[in-house]
């Protein structure tokens, strides 16, 4: 018997039952379309992650002063001033794999220019390497030199949302921007960068010397990072490591004792950050890869039914000369047929649903190709698996006795 | 002759419960090629039995059945399928169509499961040409809800027809129609017996089996008499008579 008859008879058993065809496809519509919904929604926030590392820059490696663990100099990283503008010059004089770093001094402080002001918890001293650190390039003007540096200059570089807060629709270039009532001239502008991992603005920025910070704005000479970029991706780890054994020889630190800094790679931030939402879309994806099963024995149960209601169309079928697998394979092409158009339909109100969310919501959602084709031989094989039980049932009818069936 | 159908002491025991039943007990014969043959016997004798065993829908206990000079006592399942499907023909008694599908797609099943390759426009013309045979040529398109009790037995017939079988066995095929539809039956039954097929028809009635060319009436699972009938009726002339008669008590005023 050829696989052309079988399907021809599968099909049109599926559409003199129109209805309930379509009933059972449902449980499978809602299944897949959960599971591509939700795995998009998942990856989507993953991709919107990962983007957010990257804007950290290029090879970062993050130092900050203060401890995470309690022991030690028990202050909160960022908290006590541990780190010296010294620290940050012997790393970069003694290490060679470090190709660029930037002592980051922070302060909170009220702009103002012209007839605008703006209050902005990003006031950040650095060196002329920051830029290039994060991989940050400016939208107009320049960023300040080491002649700045050297002369702690009243020199800034502004974010966008600082640029649009204070000058509006003026060319903020050349411009007075007044910090605690110092006045800076504004040397650049950066491009946008959008918001971080904590989901701040990261345009809201000012980006002056460090040395400009600690003479003319704080007033403190202690460092609250140090942004170091290193030479290669692959020497990360090795860099980090030199850092560290500097930074304890430099703090004279007993080999007892614990870290009064803290080292992050851009690898071990992405990591941290990646894995939760690697944990959220496995839960969202296994949640409703619930309701995907529970269509597959919606599937089951129809199909059951359908033997038993068609026992005596077996025994026809079996007496004018269908083998086992015949029957089999008619029911079980019948259940992937249900499934797997289920599955089709599934994946289209997915990718709606998942835009209509992220629409709504504002989350991001991303409909990887792989999901689609994952759930489009899950649901296949869920007909398969679940259609397999009553096929069988009807392959191995008695005929004699399915044409005795009322 | 050439014996088409040819049982060797057959058995058939069924081992429900904790009785076994012994449904037919050491049936031998022989059926020639072009014969019309009527089993009979009450419920219980076990005509059933022999008549599934006869259609290759069931295997015997314990003996020898030669069908076309092959031994089909042995064969599994699928092999008696394909028996079934290339040899044989059934006409049931509640007809055994498939409902909401067309006549011409009824008879053409057979062929879904036919070994030969087989174009559907030939399937096609197979199905119609098998329809013409019981003259059912105008409605191949209708369902068998749209079709009349005789019309869907003639569709079974004509399905029965399709794969030119050696044998046609009918199970009770008249019982649930009214005499005149029986007597049309008949006539399509001897029509094709004329045409060289060999028939086999179960059955209780009487007048039924008149129409048939040899009575084998069984009892307990055994051949009680086996013999050629000497008053046959023709069931063109039968139907000739009844339409007469209806038609005399038309006039009658």
């Amino acid at each position: 018997m050829k696989l052309g008859n079988t399907i021809k008879i599968s099909f049109r058993a599926l559409r003199r039952n129109k209805m309930r065809s379509i009933l059972t496809s449902l449980g499978i519509i809602i299944g897949v379309a959960a599971v591509i919904a939700m795995v998009s929604i998942g990856n989507g926030a993953k991709s919107q992650m990962e983007s957010q590392i990257a804007s950290l820059g290029e090879n970062v490696i993050l130092i900050f002063s203060g401890a995470f663990s309690p022991g030690g100099v028990r202050s909160g990283w960022g908290g006590a001033g541990t780190l010296k503008i010294e620290d940050a010059l012997a790393i970069k004089r003694e290490i060679p794999s470090v190709s660029a770093v930037s002592p980051e001094v922070r302060s909170n402080a009220q702009l103002a220019a012209g007839n605008e002001n703006w209050s902005t918890g990003n006031l950040l001293g650095e060196s002329a390497d920051y830029f290039e650190i994060r991989q940050w390039p400016l939208a107009q003007g320049a960023a300040f030199t080491e002649q700045d540096i050297r002369m702690a200059n009243k020199v800034a570089v502004i974010g966008q949302t600082v640029a649009t807060q204070l000058y509006r629709d003026e060319n903020p270039l050349g411009q007075i921007l007044r910090i605690k009532n110092v006045p800076f001239i504004v040397t650049g502008v950066l491009t946008s960068k959008g918001l971080n991992l904590m989901g701040q603005d990261q345009d809201d920025i000012v980006v002056m010397p460090y040395t400009s910070a600690m003479k003319r704005v704080s007033g403190n000479t202690n460092l609250r990072s140090i942004n170091v970029q290193g030479a290669t991706q692959g020497s990360l780890n090795s860099t980090k490591d030199q850092i560290v054994s500097l930074l304890r020889q430099r703090h004279r630190i007993t080999s007892q004792k614990e870290d009064d800094f803290t080292v992050r790679t851009q690898e071990e931030i992405a990591k941290v950050a990646t894995a939760q939402t690697d944990v959220m879309t496995a839960l969202l994806g296994a949640i409703a890869s619930v309701s995907l099963l529970v269509g597959g024995i919606g599937i089951m149960n129809i199909m059951l039914v359908s033997v038993t209601e068609r026992t005596r169309e077996i025994g026809i079928r079996m007496a004018v000369g269908a083998h086992g697998k015949d029957i089999l394979l008619q029911f079980l092409i019948e259940a992937a047929a249900l499934s797997s158009t289920g599955g089709v339909i599934g994946i289209i109100l997915g990718i709606a649903a998942s835009k209509t969310v992220s629409g709504i919501t504002g989350w991001p959602s991303l409909i990887s190709v792989s999901s689609i084709v994952v759930s489009f031989l899950v649901s296949s094989a869920v007909g398969i698996f679940f259609g397999f039980y009553p096929a069988r049932k009807a392959a191995r009818l008695d005929p004699i006795e399915a044409l005795r069936f009322e | 002759m050439s014996a088409v159908i040819h049982l060797e002491e057959i058995h058939r025991v069924y081992h429900t419960g904790e009785v076994d039943v012994h449904a037919v007990r050491g049936v031998s014969l022989e059926i020639a090629k072009g014969e019309f043959v009527a089993l009979m016997g009450a419920s219980g004798s076990g005509k059933s039995t022999l008549m599934n065993i006869l259609g290759c829908l069931d295997r015997p206990t314990k003996g020898r059945y030669l069908l076309d000079g092959k031994d089909v006592s042995g064969l599994d399942r699928n092999e008696l399928a394909d028996i079934r499907n290339q040899k044989l023909g059934f006409v049931f008694q509640n007809f055994n169509l498939l409902s909401r599908t067309s006549a011409l797609e009824n008879v053409e099943l057979p062929l879904f499961y036919s070994k030969k390759p087989l174009h559907d426009r030939n399937a096609k013309e197979m199905a119609e040409d098998s329809l013409r045979l019981v003259g059912l040529e105008g409605r191949a398109g209708h369902h068998p809800s749209q079709l009349s009790g005789g019309q869907q037995q003639r569709v079974a017939i004509a399905r029965a027809l399709i794969n030119r079988p050696e044998v046609v066995f009918a199970d009770e095929a008249t019982g649930n129609l009214d005499s005149r539809t029986s007597i049309e039956i008949m006539e399509v039954f001897q029509k094709l017996n004329e045409q060289g097929i060999t028939i086999v028809i179960v059955t209780h009635e009487l007048d039924i089996a008149r129409y048939a060319k040899r009575n084998i009436i069984m009892r307990d699972g055994q051949v009680l008499s086996d013999e050629q009938v000497s008053d046959r009726l023709s069931a063109a002339e039968e139907m000739k008579k009844l339409t007469e008669a209806q038609q005399a008590v038309q006039l009658t005023p």
